[in-house]
């Protein structure tokens, strides 16, 4: 049952990231994604809200500070299994010869032998999840021949297959349509009540304070974080996306009464 | 050209040659090194790596000189060199801010030109003309058997772990994410790289072994959108050119290297125009009439209400 489910939070303390161009793309990032939680990662374009994800999954090595997930190191949750990752769809070889049904079934690899033989239970849970983000019927289509909503789905469905107890969205929302949009902010508020860990980075500022418990507001360091009703405030926004015309940031908020 | 198209069917054009013990070896030799590059290029061409292919098959020379020198096995001394300026590359890029074709490019022509200094110093009766263009024709029996373990080793290798290497190629960062070891798989994949090339040495040669490495996965790129289809077709023109190149090379007296590498590219030549999907034909068919394509998106958008 979810209630016996360990929930796991990530900690972040101190990171650093100096990519090899000499910019620093994040400054003493500290925060936390507390467990069993929906949070949202919110900055401006370039911030780096891809560079602390990578950071957290450690696909980069920070020059300075740590991540702990469940009081773990990140290699050590993600050989157990516990860290999920849905790429942005720029980090993705849309041309790659490999079917949607491939895909979801890589999110199972690390539970299957050295030989990557899958059991019945693996493609089981494929289905589930192909079905559980609606894209059964096209898991044979090559990933490149789908829509971008559909292509968000796919990897989504691949997390699902892989049941990490926490999971990283880089941008789920970008180019999906209200439909699909629901679709997956209903499922992971499924998966946040089933005690997963949820940190998901988006520029859809209205649709956050809907389902996020929590934000963290980022520009190259973090500069707020807590409850989203605390946190999402017009003071936080205008310090975070400095420059953007107040008024273009006022309707985005959930309501007037929230930043007075 | 009239004269190949008229002999080609010849029951005689076919069966004359084999009483030559030595080109029935060549045969065999240059169809299973075409096997084992045509495996292996399936993951190169889709992990982007036809450049280091270069650079490995070009670093060797030095390894085969010295070798010879040594009087051991050149499939060692080549494997140590081919490996080795893999290893430097990789280390040169992580300690310079320099691109990494521009460290690809200084180590292997670093390397080339070493192994030329060699040959010309060290006194040997190694003809650089078969390393630079292949000599399968008069392959011995020594270097049949380097060619078959290198060969098999890779195939092994490559079966065993054909699913992770193949999740490296398009996904690393899942593949870590999963708790892989990326760095194991990322010199799994050089380590097989390097013994195809010294596979290859003798059949194409290093200057030639870059098409063999590069080509037949290319095609099977072009032709399909399914690993495995595109593995088989990679295969097949592969070991078609492979055999029916060194046929021609007897016939017709030309270099074997030459005419195994100019068929592959007129195979590469046809797929790129007449594939079925990804074809220049067929895209320029589909711009013109993009009907179709329209009723096909309309279908998919009704499933996705349906969804
Ligand atoms: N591979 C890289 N090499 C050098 N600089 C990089 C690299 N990736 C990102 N950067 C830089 O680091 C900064 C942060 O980038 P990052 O991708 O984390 O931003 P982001 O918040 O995800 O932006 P977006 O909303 O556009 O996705 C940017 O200034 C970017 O130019
Ligand atoms: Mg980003």
């Amino acid at each position: 049952m979810p209630a016996t489910l360990p929930r796991l939070d990530i900690a972040v303390e101190n990171v650093s990231v100096t990519y090899n161009n000499a910019r620093l793309a994040l400054y003493n990032a500290t925060c936390t994604v507390e467990p069993g939680t929906i949070t949202a990662l919110v900055g401006p374009n370039g911030s780096g809200k891809s560079t602390l994800f990578k950071s957290i999954m450690g696909f980069l090595r920070p020059s300075q500070g740590q991540v702990r997930v469940g009081g773990l190191p990140v290699p050590k949750a993600q050989k157990q299994q516990l860290m999920a990752y849905v790429p942005q769809s720029d980090e993705v070889d849309w041309n790659f010869p490999v079917s949607v049904f491939d895909v979801v079934m890589m999110g199972r690899y690390g539970y299957m032998n050295l030989l990557r033989m899958p059991r019945a239970k693996d493609r089981r849970l494929v289905m589930e999840s192909l079905e559980r983000v609606g894209m059964v019927q096209f898991r044979d289509r090559q990933i490149g021949e789908l829509s971008g909503g559909q292509k968000k789905r796919a990897f989504l469905a691949r997390a699902l297959a892989q049941a990490g107890k926490v999971i990283l969205l880089d941008e789920p929302f970008t180019g999906v349509d209200v439909k699909t949009e629901k679709g997956i902010v209903d499922l992971l508020l499924q998966l946040r009540d089933e005690g997963h860990t949820i940190l998901v980075s988006t520029h859809d500022l209205a649709s956050i304070a809907t389902f996020c418990d929590r934000t963290i507001l980022l520009n190259r360091t973090i500069l707020a974080e807590g409850n989203t009703q605390e946190t999402f405030t017009k003071e936080n926004l205008e310090l975070t996306f400095g420059g953007l015309p107040m008024v273009s940031l006022e309707h985005m908020l959930p309501s007037a009464e929230v930043s007075s | 050209m009239s004269a190949v198209i008229a002999a080609l069917p010849g029951w005689d054009w076919i069966v004359e040659p084999l009483q030559y013990g030595f080109l029935v070896r060549a045969i065999w030799v240059s169809a299973f090194v075409g096997l084992v590059c045509a495996v292996l290029s399936c993951y190169i061409t889709l992990k982007g790596w036809s450049l280091m292919g270069d650079a490995i098959s070009h670093a060797v020379v030095p390894g085969v000189v010295i070798a010879y020198a040594l009087n051991i096995p050149f499939a060692i001394g080549a494997f140590v060199f081919g490996f080795g300026a893999t290893v430097a590359i990789g280390y040169i890029k992580s300690r310079t801010r320099l691109k990494e074709d521009a460290v690809i490019g200084i180590v292997f022509t670093g390397f080339f030109a070493f192994g030329l200094v060699l040959v010309t110093k060290i006194p040997s009766n190694i003809d650089l003309f078969h390393i630079l263009f292949g000599n399968v024709l008069g392959i011995s029996q020594p270097d049949i058997i380097q060619t078959l373990i290198a060969g098999v080793i890779t195939l092994v290798v490559i079966l065993v772990r054909r699913k992770d290497l193949l999740l490296f190629c398009f996904d690393p960062n899942h593949a870590k994410a999963i708790g892989l070891r990326t760095p194991v798989m990322y010199y799994t994949l050089l380590l097989v790289l390097a013994l195809t090339i010294v596979a290859a040495l003798q059949t194409a040669g290093i200057i030639l072994v870059i098409s063999m490495l590069v080509t037949p996965g290319s095609i099977g790129y072009l032709l399909s959108d399914r690993f495995d289809h595109m593995l088989i077709i990679s295969v097949v023109s592969s070991v078609f050119s492979c055999v029916m190149g060194t046929y021609l090379s007897y016939h017709f007296d030309v270099s074997t290297g030459g005419s195994i590498v100019v068929l592959l590219t007129l195979l590469f030549v046809m797929a790129m125009i007449f594939a079925p999907k990804y074809g220049i034909l067929a895209q320029e068919f589909r711009q013109r009439s993009p009907q179709p394509l329209e009723e096909d998106s309309q279908k998919q958008q009704v499933v996705v209400d349906q969804a």
